[in-house]
């Protein structure tokens, strides 16, 4: 289970402070599909990037398997995002230099998989993607489409059990999101925990659950009763 | 995909950047091996040019300005021969031979080189005919000092000796340069000034400027050079006990127009000129060490400024700081090799093509070179590199996704 217990995290900006997360506490049951919407600011991206041990909080813990993820050293962090988590990101964020086949590689290098592993996995993925004759393009040389293809192929490189996804429909056309949205429902059909922030209620409505931030609180939290009814970590 | 991979092709991602970085290197490890490799053959110069000269005392015009022993006689000033007449026919002891020479620029198929007029042997003998007991019906070498003598040496035995027994008036010994460049071999002839040479000799290689002139007779020589009997300097084989005794005091007496130095001023000169060019790899050093540091550093931390969101997304994959770290020195390391590597081949073509025009000595690559060349360009790369790449290791992977 993740879980968020009082969790604050404020900013400092041009010396004013801004509370980015004002207490949050929360429970995502293994399984579930939870969107996170609310005004800019609100502190959707801020709370994404806590849950995925990328951001320390400033008050609060953030538990994942019954673990303080920040109790753990900054090297024990990476390991637990190395294999647990996946990220997808807004602007994709592939690397600009690396073809589409070796941008997959990159987690699986970093889990320490060897090369021959690493090619078969990772043109497995990109083939369940629709991206076989792909492989050697750089992102200059893919769609925007197949771009956010790449990086949701990278983001399964090593099996993760929670994917935390950042506007991933945000850059797509109509048409592209619907099947991005389409493959995020696929894989929590897999059993993986999907939490996604974005501000397209049409996305939202898709998650099982669906948050509703506002000035860095829970506003509204609808859908919550079903999550109880999954399997907890 | 392994770390290298990840780093090589970022390398050639942003190719201004690499280059400028890359030069910077590269010109500055060049300098560095072009000086010392110079500075290292001008040093053998010196030393085996005390080894091959006999001559420990050089006879020259007073006003004349001594930079470098090679050169010595290449000035415009002059004495008269009737010198060498006085030294023959005076009473100093340790005079073991007399070298005599004048030198002029000749143009040879659109090439310079030196032609020196030098004095033979027998020639000087006979200048001191006359007089019994002359410093010729010694021994050539002060007893003690003396190696037993060769029945007929070689003239290039003879040469090195600074010992010519004879030598007619349309002979030349040809310097390896010169005969490389004309093509010369014993027997041939060779125009110079309107008057025919006959080549009996090729002299063997001395990496001094010997090598670019041709001897030939003194007379023949002042004939050519219309200046009447005069000479640039004369050679003196002194004997090192008269030396030490105060032989030169009583040269300069003897000749009190001319000024008398010994080798080893000579040599000090050269020594000098060798230490400032030693001194000057240093300073080179150091200036390199701190531009080419200065800009690899700025290099890296803009490389690491423009890769944030990189950076961010690896962290975000699962990357510790040790991999960031080692992706960006790895960087480094590859430029320092790279640099290095191209800055000794760069500083030993500079150094094989200058070092004559400059130093007045023949330079060969050195193979050792190598290893400070790659040594200097990876520590200056290493050291530069840690403190931006630290930056990277430690970058907020938040404030780099937001921040792009």
């Amino acid at each position: 289970m993740l879980k968020m217990e009082s969790v604050s995290k404020d900013y400092t900006l041009r010396g004013k402070t801004v509370k980015a997360l004002d207490g949050v506490s929360l429970e995502i049951a293994r399984g579930d599909f939870v969107s996170v919407v609310g005004p800019s600011g609100s502190g959707k991206s801020t709370l994404l990037l806590i849950l995925g041990g990328m951001l320390s909080p400033a008050a609060g813990r953030v538990m994942v398997d019954g673990k303080s993820l920040y109790d753990l050293r900054p090297e024990e962090r990476a390991t637990v995002r190395k294999k647990t988590v996946g990220f997808v990101f807004q602007m994709f964020n592939l690397v600009p230099y690396l073809t589409a086949l070796e941008n997959v590689q990159v987690p699986l290098f970093l889990a320490g998989v060897d090369d021959r592993g690493q090619k078969e996995r990772a043109t497995a993925l990109l083939e369940r993607m629709g991206l076989a004759d792909r492989l050697d393009h750089k992102p200059t040389e893919l769609s925007v489409g197949q771009q956010q293809r790449v990086a949701l192929a990278r983001m399964l490189a090593n099996d993760p059990q929670v994917i935390l996804a950042d506007e991933p429909t945000g850059n797509l056309d109509p048409e592209t999101a619907q099947s991005v949205l389409s493959f995020l429902e696929e894989v929590n059909k897999e059993g993986r925990t999907v939490v996604m922030v974005t501000h397209d209620p049409k996305a939202a409505a898709r998650a099982k659950r669906m948050l509703r931030l506002c000035d860095g609180r829970i506003a509204s939290d609808h859908g919550a009763a079903s999550a109880s009814a999954l399997d907890t970590y | 995909m392994q770390l290298k991979t990840l780093v090589w092709r970022e390398l050639f991602e942003r190719r201004n950047q690499l280059a400028t970085s890359f030069i910077a290197i590269l010109l500055g490890v060049s300098v560095i091996v072009s000086v010392e490799n110079i500075t290292v053959y001008s040093e053998k110069a010196v030393a085996k040019e005390l080894d091959a000269l006999g001559a420990n005392v050089l006879i020259l015009p007073k006003s004349a300005s001594l930079q470098t022993y090679y050169s010595a006689d290449m000035q415009n000033e002059e004495i008269p021969e009737e010198y060498v007449t006085r030294l023959v026919l005076s009473d100093l002891k340790g005079l073991d031979n007399l070298f005599p020479k004048l030198s002029m620029q000749v143009d040879v198929a659109g090439k310079k080189f030196t032609l020196t007029g030098i004095l033979p042997q027998d020639e000087l003998k006979a200048k001191a005919a006359w007089k019994a007991g002359d410093v010729f019906a010694r021994p050539p070498l002060c007893v003690g000092d003396a190696a037993p003598a060769e029945p007929t040496p070689s003239k290039e035995t003879q040469f090195r000796r600074r010992v010519i027994q004879k030598l007619d008036a349309a002979e030349a010994l040809v310097g390896a340069e010169v005969a490389a460049a004309l093509k010369l071999k014993p027997g041939d002839t060779l125009q110079l000034e309107g008057k025919t040479f006959t080549v009996s000799t090729i002299l063997p290689e001395t990496g001094t400027v010997d090598d670019s002139r041709v001897f030939a007779h003194l007379h023949t020589v002042q004939q050519l050079a219309g200046k009447g009997p005069v000479l640039n300097a004369i050679e003196v084989v002194g004997c090192c006990k008269e030396i030490s005794k105060g032989l030169v005091q009583k040269i300069n007496k003897l000749l009190p127009d001319a000024k008398v130095v010994t080798i080893t001023q000579i040599v000090d000169t050269q020594i000098k000129t060798n230490h400032m060019m030693a001194q000057l790899s240093w300073l080179f050093l150091g200036i390199i060490v701190i531009v080419g540091g200065a800009s690899m550093a700025n290099y890296m931390y803009a490389n690491v400024y423009e890769r944030r969101r990189e950076i961010g997304t690896l962290i975000a994959l699962g990357a510790g700081s040790g991999v960031v770290l080692r992706m960006f020195l790895l960087k480094a390391l590859l430029l320092g090799l790279g640099g290095g590597i191209a800055g000794y081949v760069l500083g030993t073509v500079l150094a094989v093509i200058l070092g004559p025009r400059i130093a007045g000595v023949i330079v060969l690559p050195l193979p050792w070179l190598l290893l400070l060349a790659v040594g200097v360009a990876v520590a200056i790369s290493l050291v530069a590199s840690y403190f931006p790449a630290r930056r990277a290791a430690r970058m907020d992977p938040c404030t780099a996704l937001r921040e792009t």
